[in-house]
């Protein structure tokens, strides 16, 4: 993919009752080389989630362009709608649906979005449900489930309809470390198979393996941004130096 | 059958005889001459009445979750006119007595539309009279479904329509199911109120009953045993359905 952004914004409105707004991206501008995998870091609150959001078509941006390989994003309904059938998106707090069971997550978006047959659609899950070791909690309800076997799900259900680029939003910061593990050897293998990744991550050592690319989003904007290599050892600004001396430390 | 089951059935029926118990010794304190054989005559009428008593209410319970769903996916809407009408509707109703209501709505409003079946003109007035409760049972149903299961819903490809019946209304409807089978008993009680405008439902025929045979005991005794006969499985329906949509959110 060939990711760029020019001056993207994004406000909403503040949380006071002074009708004013508060402006989370302040003109992003990036420009990426044709890559499989871009990492976004950050502090928090700089506006990671938010630039997320809108590359995965879940929100529009008050100004800006956005565009992948060429196509500007869609801004009406309909075409966003078209967009998030895709691409897939999985979230901090995997935003699994409670009342249904791992299996009848995985089958939702197969059966109603992309039209499969229920037997069908039973066909495609299998194979990965076995493959992530999953298989045996299928009909288990995510509150039966660890944190890991949840996120684990979620990234299946992102997965199962072949999306053209998966977004993932920290999907391991709600883990405490061996299920970290697993979730982010699931994240490489995918990877490895040439699935198109953006990848909002606090594991530096982790997106040092898995980027082509990594930006540093920092008060809503893209502060640095650059191939692996050079960007950890020539940080670009005094913030990015301090923010990897932090967060590597 | 667990001793915990057994032990909870023991002690509803020692509290039902005890109540039954109190009834019985009020009764013979006021010194009054029992004459069933005179109501017995009328069983008839009591059968025809408590059928048409359930009739009125299973139509005006559709009427009013129908108004319920509908109001609140109003308010919810982000349309000012529709909320506008909503919230004006709710206010109305719930700050005026269902007496009113239904002398307004019989007299003025049906005999100035020509709706001249008195039944059909109930079962509306008391459809919208207990759906301004279900607007507002249900819009707390809605808003207390998270944010990230709206996001999924959106991520996962599901149109509008189909995120709100496969995700957001099956969380919903385990939320509101108590309160919803509360407001479902209230309205069973409530079309005992119907008998103002005339119609043959059960109370009114327990009153002519009673002012045949005088027996105002007799009358009014059967009136209570066959509304619990409606809201006592209504209840246990509800702890039921409670029970088997559980599930850890
Ligand atoms: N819907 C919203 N309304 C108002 N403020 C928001 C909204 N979403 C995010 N923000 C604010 O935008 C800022 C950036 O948030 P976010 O994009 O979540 O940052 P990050 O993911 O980098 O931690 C935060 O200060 C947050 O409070
Ligand atoms: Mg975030």
């Amino acid at each position: 993919m060939r990711l760029v952004l020019e001056n993207v914004r994004q406000q909403f409105a503040s949380p006071g009752k002074d009708h004013g707004s508060v402006e989370v991206l302040k003109g992003c501008a990036l420009t990426t080389g044709d890559i499989q995998s871009l990492v976004l870091i950050g502090p928090s609150g700089g506006g990671k989630s938010t630039l997320l959001r809108i590359l995965a078509g879940l929100d529009v941006p008050t100004g800006g362009q956005v565009s992948f390989d060429g196509t500007p994003l869609p801004r009406d309904p309909a075409g966003r709608l078209a967009w998030r059938r895709r691409v897939g998106t999985v979230f901090q707090a995997y935003n699994l649906f409670p009342h249904l069971t791992a299996l009848e997550n995985l089958l939702l978006p197969l059966v109603h979005v992309h039209k499969l047959s229920r037997s069908d659609a039973l066909e495609r899950v299998f194979e990965p449900l076995t493959r992530f070791g999953l298989a045996a909690h299928a009909n288990k309800r995510p509150g039966q489930l660890s944190g890991g076997q949840k996120q684990r799900i979620a990234i299946l259900r992102a997965l199962v309809v072949e999306p053209s680029i998966l977004f993932l939003d920290e999907p391991t910061s709600a883990l405490d470390p061996e299920m970290t593990a697993e979730v982010l050897e699931m994240i490489r293998e995918l990877r490895d198979q040439g699935r198109q990744l953006v990848l909002v991550t606090h594991q530096m050592h982790f997106a040092k393996r898995v980027a082509d690319e990594i930006a540093f989003v920092a008060d809503g904007q893209i502060e640095a941004h650059g191939p692996v290599a050079a960007f950890f050892e020539n940080p670009a600004t005094p913030r990015l130096a301090h923010f990897l001396e932090t967060v590597l430390a | 059958m667990n001793a915990r089951f057994v032990q909870r059935f023991a002690a509803h029926a020692a509290v039902t005889m005890l109540f039954t118990g109190l009834v019985w010794l009020a009764a013979s304190r006021v010194d009054y001459e029992w004459n069933w054989a005179g109501v017995w005559e009328y069983r008839e009428m009591f059968l025809k009445g408590w059928l048409a008593t359930v009739l009125i209410s299973v139509s005006a319970l559709v009427g009013s979750g129908v108004i319920g769903v509908v109001g609140a996916v109003c308010l919810q809407s982000r349309n000012l006119l529709l909320e506008a009408v909503v919230r004006v509707y709710v206010e109305l109703i719930r700050g005026t007595p269902l007496l009113v209501q239904l002398l307004i709505g019989f007299y003025l409003v049906a005999t100035a539309v020509g709706l001249e079946n008195r039944y059909v003109a109930g079962v509306v007035i008391l459809s919208l009279f207990s759906g301004a409760y279900m607007v507002e049972i249900f819009r707390g149903g809605l808003a207390a479904i998270p944010r990230g299961q709206h996001d999924a819903a959106a991520a996962i490809g599901l149109s509008r329509w189909q995120a709100f019946w496969l995700v957001i209304l099956p969380q919903a409807a385990r939320i509101v199911l108590p309160p919803v089978a509360g407001q479902l008993a209230s309205l069973i009680k409530d079309s005992s109120l119907l008998s103002v405008i005339a119609i043959s439902e059960f109370t009114l025929a327990a009153q002519e009953v009673n002012s045949f045979t005088y027996s105002s005991l007799e009358s009014y005794l059967p009136l209570a045993v066959g509304y619990l006969m409606l809201t006592l499985p209504l209840s246990w329906t509800a702890g039921v359905l409670e029970r088997r949509f559980h599930y850890e959110s």
